[in-house]
């Protein structure tokens, strides 16, 4: 029963983690895009793509933190006591995010537009890397049963620095490769690309999917022996039971970088997806049965099996009608039905 | 009834005495203060957008249905238009909820740790309605162009819907707080849940109405007045009426239901929570015959240069002047609230039931005039008035949460937990205090402008006789002047 719970708990942080992290990730693609006259093709297609979509996406976070709160308790005021510092960040940068997206959706002057485009750029690379050197310190063990571990030390750690730089890096990458997809779904004749002087944004974005996978690839292969030096139980985890995930997570991710620019852009996609995917349930795997580091099971964290009951009753709901209203937004989306005013 | 009253009361001071037996009094934790004002804050913040996710979008799809029944141009006007708004709102309301999740687990966790399998189930089920609700957002606020007339209504419906499913949840939480139930405590660890004692606890259902009810209210209200507004500037169009007749309607429909359940509300505070109540009436000797004070401040166990109305309170509560309130003299000393926490509930509920009974005059006012003539008012007061009527009723769902939530103190779960051993004992709250309110001051002042923006730019199309234009934005591309593909 409460292994259940944990399960939904996870498959909502799997979801937030490639949905809500490709929107994370456009972000990153917006800050990089450059001055206001180069950038404004780019971040025309990122907010064009994003603007209908994110706060659904954003809704999992909320999923997850209630998943937590509500089914492990414990854990959840062990792991608020702890990291309360890059949770704070996080929840501030979200504000900023969200917020900035929506002004920027509705100013016109350049100058309004920078100051609220920077805002939701800034804060969709900072985000991801405070929630990543969460997942760090909880992974590596630095949450305590009771709560109240070291403030700093628990997410300023080599384990939490890889989760949050690799967190930003995955979150580029995903994003990168439907932004691909979607400029190609908008194609633009070439003699207009000439006229006036921009570049191919399938093109654009293609580039930048290829160097994000190489250096999420370097990065997540330096990480291997980052874990072994700071945190040997995830380690061995991630090398036994998690092993299947972390070879198929490669495999995608190599995959894709190979086809990027030949294969189907579904295609694409869903080997980025896969990619990014596994590398999230390969930690979970390999944390498997503990809730935090290897000290908290989640047997022992549970909330008592009423409650499991109904947050079961909840997922169940969900399934039956959140799962396929997201499928609407989706495909209607992919369809072009929505669009800005 | 007085058995209840009793029983109840005599729980509650019970389980006090227990609390003092274990020894909980130790001094306050300096997260306390802080943590308090940042709660507090931010709540009062997102409260404010609560009532434009939930009630606006129905006023929005009433200007819809009579756009497309009535082929009224200027009613879909009104419904794309107000789509625009809705969508920033919503999106700063999210956020500004998100942040909200946070705290719960940053500034309270003695309250999640050892209560969270209880008190998180509402949650979950807010959680399953507010995900339909931003799916169902986005889908109709984009899909005005390439969707069918009635495909995009219906879009909307779901927002309605699960706007009030997501509201009610959420208060069933705060009313949880209020009037727990549904669990067992042992050692220190909820043992056993009865989900649907903790959803459906004695507080719910008056509780998640009157919150309803004022989010209509707020949303009635505000849109109204800024329609008002321009009417008193000269812009009587058919357009200015719409937008101010909807929206009005609805509020002065909903309003003196709201004085209603209201009553009915404090009745239900005057049974169950007995020291809320004391400290509504801010009265400190259990009495019969008490009068209703009204105004003044609460100071070495009386009401100074306060009004009252002889034998008001005993009526109101109990409808004899024979009717017993109890003082806050019956609350053991270590759980009295202080005398300033009594002065703030006290004014404040003098604030939300002086301003609903205002509103309840305008929306008479209106009613009378729409009987007689189809048409508003004709003095310039009724919409100078109606202008402010917005404001007015944010201050009163201010001010209602400020009954509840101090009312409450210094419990956090009445009974059950105090707020002192609720809150965290880690980090410098006044730090993340401080840069929340810059950072909500900004996102604040950035919301009035791009909403001032929007106008201006309506009020440009349809100057420029364009106004079908007006909700286009494709006109105006991210990023530099000349458009896009």
């Amino acid at each position: 029963m409460s292994t259940f719970a944990a399960v939904v708990l996870f498959l909502g942080v799997l979801a937030y983690a490639v949905l809500g992290g490709a929107d994370y990730g456009a972000g990153f693609w917006d800050l990089t895009a450059g001055g206001a006259r180069r950038g404004r093709e780019p971040r025309h297609l990122i907010d064009t793509t994003l603007a209908p979509v994110w706060e659904a996406n954003h809704v999992w976070l909320i999923f997850c933190l209630v998943m937590l709160w509500t089914g492990f308790p414990g854990a959840f005021a062990a792991i608020t006591t702890t990291l309360y510092v890059p949770l704070g960040l996080a929840a501030l940068g979200i504000v900023v995010r969200g917020s900035g997206f929506a002004f920027r959706k509705v100013v016109v002057h350049t100058e309004q537009q920078r100051v609220t485009g920077a805002a939701f750029a800034t804060s969709s690379v900072i985000t991801p890397f405070f929630l990543g050197t969460v997942a760090g310190g909880i992974a590596s063990g630095r949450v305590p049963t009771a709560g109240h571990g070291d403030p700093i030390t628990s997410w300023v750690n080599p384990t939490s620095l890889l989760g949050g730089v690799l967190a930003v890096l995955v979150c580029a990458f995903v994003a990168a490769v439907f932004l691909t997809a979607e400029a190609r779904r908008r194609p633009v004749p070439a003699a207009e690309l000439e006229r006036r002087r921009i570049a191919d944004l399938g093109r654009w974005f293609r580039r930048r999917a290829q160097a994000s996978a190489l250096v999420t690839g370097v990065v997540a292969l330096a990480g291997i022996g980052i874990l072994r030096a700071d945190s040997p139980r995830l380690f061995d985890g991630l090398l036994s039971r998690g092993l299947p995930f972390v070879v198929v997570s490669g495999v995608c991710g190599v995959a894709a970088l190979g086809l990027l620019g030949r294969a189907s852009p579904r295609l694409l996609q869903a080997l980025a997806v896969t990619a990014a995917g596994t590398v999230v349930v390969g930690w979970g795997v390999a944390q498997y049965p503990y809730v935090l580091g290897t000290h908290l099971t989640i047997d022992a964290a549970a909330a008592p099996p009423a409650t499991l009951w109904a947050l079961t009753i909840v997922a169940g709901i969900a399934l039956v009608l959140v799962v396929p209203a997201l499928a609407l937004l989706f495909v209607l989306q992919q369809r072009g039905r929505l669009q800005s005013h | 009834m007085a058995l209840s009253l009793t029983l109840s009361a005599a729980e509650i001071l019970s389980a006090a005495g227990t609390l003092v037996a274990d020894g909980a009094l130790a001094a306050d934790p300096e997260q306390l203060w802080p943590a308090r004002e940042q709660m507090a804050f931010t709540l009062g913040f997102h409260i404010i957008l609560v009532p434009f996710g939930v009630a606006f979008t129905f006023l929005m799809l009433i200007a819809n249905y009579r756009g497309i029944t009535r082929g009224d141009e200027t009613a879909m006007l009104l419904a794309r238009r107000w789509s625009q708004v809705a969508a920033v709102l919503f999106a700063v309301g999210a956020v500004s909820g998100t942040v909200l999740s946070f705290e719960l687990g940053l500034l309270w966790p003695g309250l999640m740790g050892t209560y969270g399998a209880a008190f998180g189930i509402p949650f979950a089920i807010e959680g399953l309605f507010f995900f339909i609700e931003a799916i169902f957002v986005a889908i109709y606020i984009y899909g005005w162009n390439r969707m069918k007339p009635w495909p995009h209504f219906w879009s909307g419906v779901p927002v309605v819907l699960s706007g009030i499913g997501g509201t009610s949840s959420v208060v069933a939480a705060n009313a949880w707080m209020n009037q727990p139930a549904g669990f067992t405590v042992r050692d220190g660890r909820i043992v056993e849940v009865e989900p649907v004692k903790v959803l459906l606890n004695d507080a719910f259902w008056y509780e998640a109405l009157h919150m309803l009810l004022a989010a209509y209210m707020v949303a009635g209200f505000t849109v109204a007045g800024v329609y008002a507004v321009g009417m008193l500037r000269g812009r009587r169009d058919r357009y200015h009426r719409l937008g101010l007749l909807i929206p009005l309607t609805v509020a002065a429909l909903v309003t003196p239901v709201q004085i209603f359940v209201g009553d009915v509300a404090a009745r239900e505070v005057f049974r169950n929570e007995p020291a809320k109540f004391a400290a509504i009436e801010a009265l400190h000797e259990t009495d019969t015959h008490v009068p209703e004070v009204l105004g003044g401040y609460y100071d070495d166990n009386e009401v100074h240069y306060g009004v009252g109305i002889p034998w008001g309170a005993s009526i109101l509560s109990g409808y004899v002047p024979s009717t017993e309130i109890k003082g806050l003299e019956e609350v053991p000393e270590e759980f009295r609230p202080t005398d300033r926490a009594v002065t703030v509930v006290h004014l404040s509920f003098d604030v939300m039931v002086g301003i609903g009974t205002a509103l309840l005059a305008l929306s008479a006012w209106y009613g009378w005039a729409y009987w007689r003539r189809r048409d508003i008012p004709r003095s310039r007061w009724f919409l100078r008035a109606t202008a402010v009527s917005g404001v007015a009723a944010i201050v009163a769902l201010e001010a209602g949460w400020v009954v509840t939530e101090v009312g409450r103190q210094p419990w956090t779960v009445v009974g059950h937990l105090l707020t002192r051993d609720a809150v965290t004992t880690e980090g410098n709250i006044w730090l993340l205090f401080g840069a929340t309110v810059v950072l909500y001051v900004l996102v604040g002042i950035a919301t009035f402008s791009v909403l001032g923006l929007l106008r201006k730019r309506w009020r440009a199309a349809d100057a420029a006789g364009d106004p079908s234009d007006a909700g286009n934005e494709e006109t105006t591309v991210p990023y530099g002047p000349g458009a896009s593909a």
